[in-house]
């Protein structure tokens, strides 16, 4: 290890660390541009932090007063989905939204959300009678008194958008490096030289701190402000895609004032989730699902979605949320030259994340970034084959050009080996890279049938050792030894 | 795309699979095996233990000896078999069916055909299944992904091991675990009574000295990259003990917590499931709720030996070849699982023959009685030394039993356990 990463003149224009989904919007806006960008992450691939485990919707815009930068993020991010889809191939549906009040107050509430939405502008936004929101919804609980409906809001695969913007953004001349985590950093003349903690170090010219959970760590290393972010955890269940109590549309209670709610969430896969729960922990590492809080969740649900049945859960999982303040922190430091802080990214920053991009590109460009546009910046990335998706003909005519496009990996999700193997030659490694990208695993049986197959195939492809193969990176080796 | 026909086809190449197959080529009808795997014999090739065929060939055998009596049996008989074939889609409605499915050989094959046969088996119940809270480390698998990883792949899954529930995969992974010189610290099991036979609970776990916990729930799965262990707790008439929790350090979990009928394709189709076996509804043919759609072995019900397999699924073949040959039942009784009794299989029975029942008990009981009634006459009652939900009953009802009996003819049959 050790040695430096530089861009060709010895310096990166940019470096942003943490390749989440802001990271990943930020480094795919700016590859647009005439830059060297570094794009780093602490984790063995991209998406593996809050971007991996949230509830990947595309808010409906009513959920916050505009006087937020959050909520004219989240307006301005909501509407550019549309492209990023036609261009990046990533699973996103505008299903629509509904809120669904189920007694008098929560009606009142719901008129509020409403007046709000209007006020920030939320195409086709309604109120509804409860007739209305059967209409709309017939799994819903026969309990709703109403509610309102934003039939632009959507729902997303968050890592899927995230594996996108990072291979665009490759493609168009980023430099990714994964398993780097930052552990000092210091001003030699005009850039920062940022050193990772395995002794490898790269200088770049400005930084962006995206660092999610651990912006604060960062910001600290570079002698920036000092805040804490502190972690809300949010629970889930994912419930098998023969579930009775799939709904038509994303099904949100009324908010409270810490949070939006336990979603009912159809999938853009067809499974169904629900959660989160919001609980503060102290350890922001500790990802681990509670009884008592999985409880709550299909209880929760069961309100609103009476078909809810826990025989249908095929796993859970929990998720950490980054919150800081009331709003988002994103802005040039005051205390650091060339340092931008992208903060307290909490719900709904994956929908504001697009718009992040754009503003923390007008950010770099205030505090002296030169932007001049590539001539040749390509927006789209290469489509890959989902053999699910696909009818018998093209299947047929896919298996006689390419044979492993016959071989059903993943009998749940229908995941063939080629589709591994792609998903192993974009850069997953990992055996969640590897279900992030292409679903298997991610199923009723949730590897139970096909990790072994997977394993075989990622040491074929890589040449790594039964050693080498890991969950996730770090330390989390599958195999203990040989016989 | 290529387009194929036959009289019948058997979707799975496991023991059900092979089985059916063979009393279908038997009674002269064509016949195709879709296999998934490279090779057939489904579970059993992974099953390096012996006690396989007891019944069924009067001998001890390995799971992989057992497929291979079956797969030469098939060997010599004009059966088509396709193997690393999945099936994608099962078009079961009308009379003419389409299996279509995919290898990486052959591209995508249209089968037609006038008879299927389900015999996809089953799948271990996972985890989420069961709402185990906690991180989500590496080093969690299910007993059935250990057992392949050990003994057809050649790995360690880890060396300190726990196991969390008493099915019989995981007791002989257990065992299998000690072999290989890793240290099985507990058995996890949520009832009373263990849910595994009880041969293996005695040759798996006591000559082991492998201590098994009843009455415990694992409240937490901990470990940030890799398991570092568990807790579990007591269950005290009904309440969760949580202040008795305890953790026992490991580097590995292995779930052993229940099979699930695969019958994906199977609903899909459109197939009408019970939910009390999460297998197909059957008749007294085994035929389900899509006429000419028949199932056996696992993905019926979960069996306990693979010779009750293989028994089955013979039948099965049977029903299904004088189905197409026209046979129909001439009259059929319905079969209801009363006190004590789990599911009944099949649920309707023809009188004027013999029938097999498979039927399993809700509880743990020295001599127990089993009781068959019809409109309140009671036409059997068979006493039994000792009955729980881990062994499989059986139940024959003969050609003249039920004649004239009750004086109801038409009157349900009911089954119960005293």
């Amino acid at each position: 290890m050790g040695g430096r990463s530089t861009g060709p003149g010895g310096c990166f224009d940019v470096a942003i660390i943490g390749a989440g989904v802001c990271g990943a919007n930020i480094a795919r806006k700016l590859s647009s541009y005439e830059l060297e960008v570094a794009l780093v992450d602490k984790e063995a691939d991209v998406s593996f932090g809050v971007s991996k485990a949230n509830s990947g919707i595309v808010h409906g815009g009513f959920h916050h007063n505009k006087k937020y930068l959050k909520a004219r993020l989240e307006i301005r991010g909501a509407m550019m989905f549309d492209r990023l889809k036609a261009e990046l191939d990533f699973p996103f549906t505008r299903c629509g939204i509904i809120v669904v009040a189920l007694h008098e107050d929560e009606m009142r509430a719901v008129e509020q959300l409403y007046a709000q939405g209007v006020e920030n502008g939320v195409i086709g936004i309604e109120m509804c009678s409860a007739e209305r929101m059967l209409e709309l919804e017939p799994k819903l609980s026969r309990d709703a008194l109403g509610g309102l409906y934003a039939p632009g809001g959507g729902i997303v695969e968050p890592y899927r958008f995230v594996f996108s913007l990072v291979e665009s953004a490759t493609k168009n001349g980023l430099q990714l490096f994964t398993n780097w985590r930052a552990s000092a950093a210091e001003r030699e003349s005009d850039s920062w030289v940022i050193h990772a903690e395995d002794g490898r170090s790269l200088r770049a010219r400005f930084v962006v701190n995206c660092a999610g959970l651990y912006a604060d760590e960062v910001s600290r290393i570079f002698g920036a402000e000092d805040y804490t972010i502190k972690g809300r955890k949010g629970e889930y269940y994912l419930l098998d895609k023969l579930t009775k109590s799939k709904p038509n549309r994303v099904i949100f209670p009324v908010p409270t004032s810490i949070s939006k709610g336990m979603l009912v969430v159809p999938t853009v896969e067809g499974t169904v989730l629900i959660g989160p729960t919001a609980s503060a922990v102290d350890d922001k590492d500790n990802a681990a699902t509670t009884r008592a809080e999985l409880e709550t969740i299909l209880r929760s649900a069961r309100n609103m979605v009476p078909d809810v049945s826990e025989t249908d859960v095929i796993t859970s999982f929990a998720g950490i949320r980054p919150t800081l303040g009331e709003d988002y922190y994103i802005d040039a430091s005051a205390k650091v030259p060339a340092f931008i802080q992208v903060a307290g990214i909490q719900s709904p920053g994956l929908t504001a994340s697009p718009a992040i991009g754009e503003y923390v590109k007008d950010l770099l460009k205030k505090a002296g970034l030169k932007l001049v546009e590539k001539a040749n910046w390509d927006p789209y990335i290469e489509k890959s084959p989902r053999v699910r998706e696909l009818s018998a003909f093209e299947l047929d005519k896919l298996i006689a050009e390419n044979p492993e496009y016959g071989e059903v990996v993943c009998r749940c999700e229908c995941v063939t080996e080629a589709e591994i193997v792609e998903a192993i030659r974009r850069g997953h490694t990992t055996l969640d890279g590897i279900k992030y990208f292409t679903r298997a695993q991610m199923g009723r049986c949730q590897g139970g049938f096909c990790t072994y197959k997977i394993i075989k195939i990622l040491m074929r492809e890589t040449g790594m050792s039964w050693d080498e193969i890991t969950k996730h990176g770090r330390e989390s080796t599958l195999l203990r030894g040989e016989l | 795309m290529k387009e194929l026909s036959f009289d019948a086809v058997v979707i799975g190449g496991g023991a059900a699979g092979m089985a059916a197959a063979l009393e279908l080529e038997a009674a002269g009808k064509s016949v195709a095996v879709i296999e998934r795997e490279e090779r057939l014999g489904g579970i059993l090739t992974q099953c390096v233990h012996n006690g396989f065929g007891l019944i069924e060939f009067d001998e001890e055998l390995t799971g992989p000896e057992f497929a291979e009596r079956f797969e030469e049996k098939l060997a010599g008989r004009p059966i088509q078999a396709f193997c690393g074939c999945t099936v994608l889609e099962l078009d079961a409605a009308g009379i003419e069916k389409t299996v279509t499915c995919a290898s990486s050989s052959r591209g995508i094959m249209r089968i037609g055909c006038r008879a299927v046969v389900l015999a996809m088996g089953c799948r271990e119940r996972n985890r989420g299944n069961i709402r185990i809270p906690g991180s989500r480390p590496a080093g969690v698998f299910t007993a059935g992904l250990a057992q392949r990883l050990v003994n057809v792949e050649g790995y360690v899954p880890g060396k300190e091991c726990v196991i969390i529930g008493s099915g019989d995969i995981g007791l002989i992974m257990a065992r299998r675990m000690s072999w290989i010189g890793c240290k099985v610290h507990a058995v996890i099991e949520i009832m009373p009574y263990p849910s595994g036979l009880t041969r293996n609970i005695v040759q798996c776990l006591k000559d082991f000295g492998i201590p098994l916990y009843l009455s415990h729930l694992t409240t937490d799965i901990y470990g940030r990259d890799r398991v570092e262990g568990i807790e579990v707790a007591p269950i005290e008439n009904g309440a969760l003990m949580t202040e008795k929790a305890f953790k026992i350090p490991c580097d590995t979990v292995l779930l052993s917590v229940g099979l699930v009928p695969e019958n994906e394709l199977s609903r899909m189709a459109g197939v009408s499931i019970n939910p009390m076996t999460n297998g197909p509804w059957v008749d007294s043919y085994l035929m389900t709720s899509l006429p000419g759609v028949f199932a056996c072995g696992n993905v019926l019900h979960v069996h306990d030996l693979v010779d009750f397999v293989v028994e089955e699924s013979r039948r099965a073949g049977r029903f299904a070849a004088a189905w197409l040959g026209g046979a129909r039942p001439v009259r059929e009784l319905r079969v209801k699982a009363l006190s004590n009794v789990r599911y009944v299989v099949p649920s309707r029975l023809e009188p004027g023959r013999n029938n097999k029942l498979y039927l399993r008990s809700m509880i743990v009981k020295n001599d127990a009685i089993l009781e068959v009634k019809q409109g309140g006459k009671t036409l059997r009652s068979q006493k039994k030394n000792h009955v729980q939900p881990s062994e499989m009953l059986t139940l024959e009802i003969g050609e003249k039993e039920l004649e004239a009996a009750s004086g109801m003819p038409d009157a349900s049959l009911e089954v119960s356990i005293v």
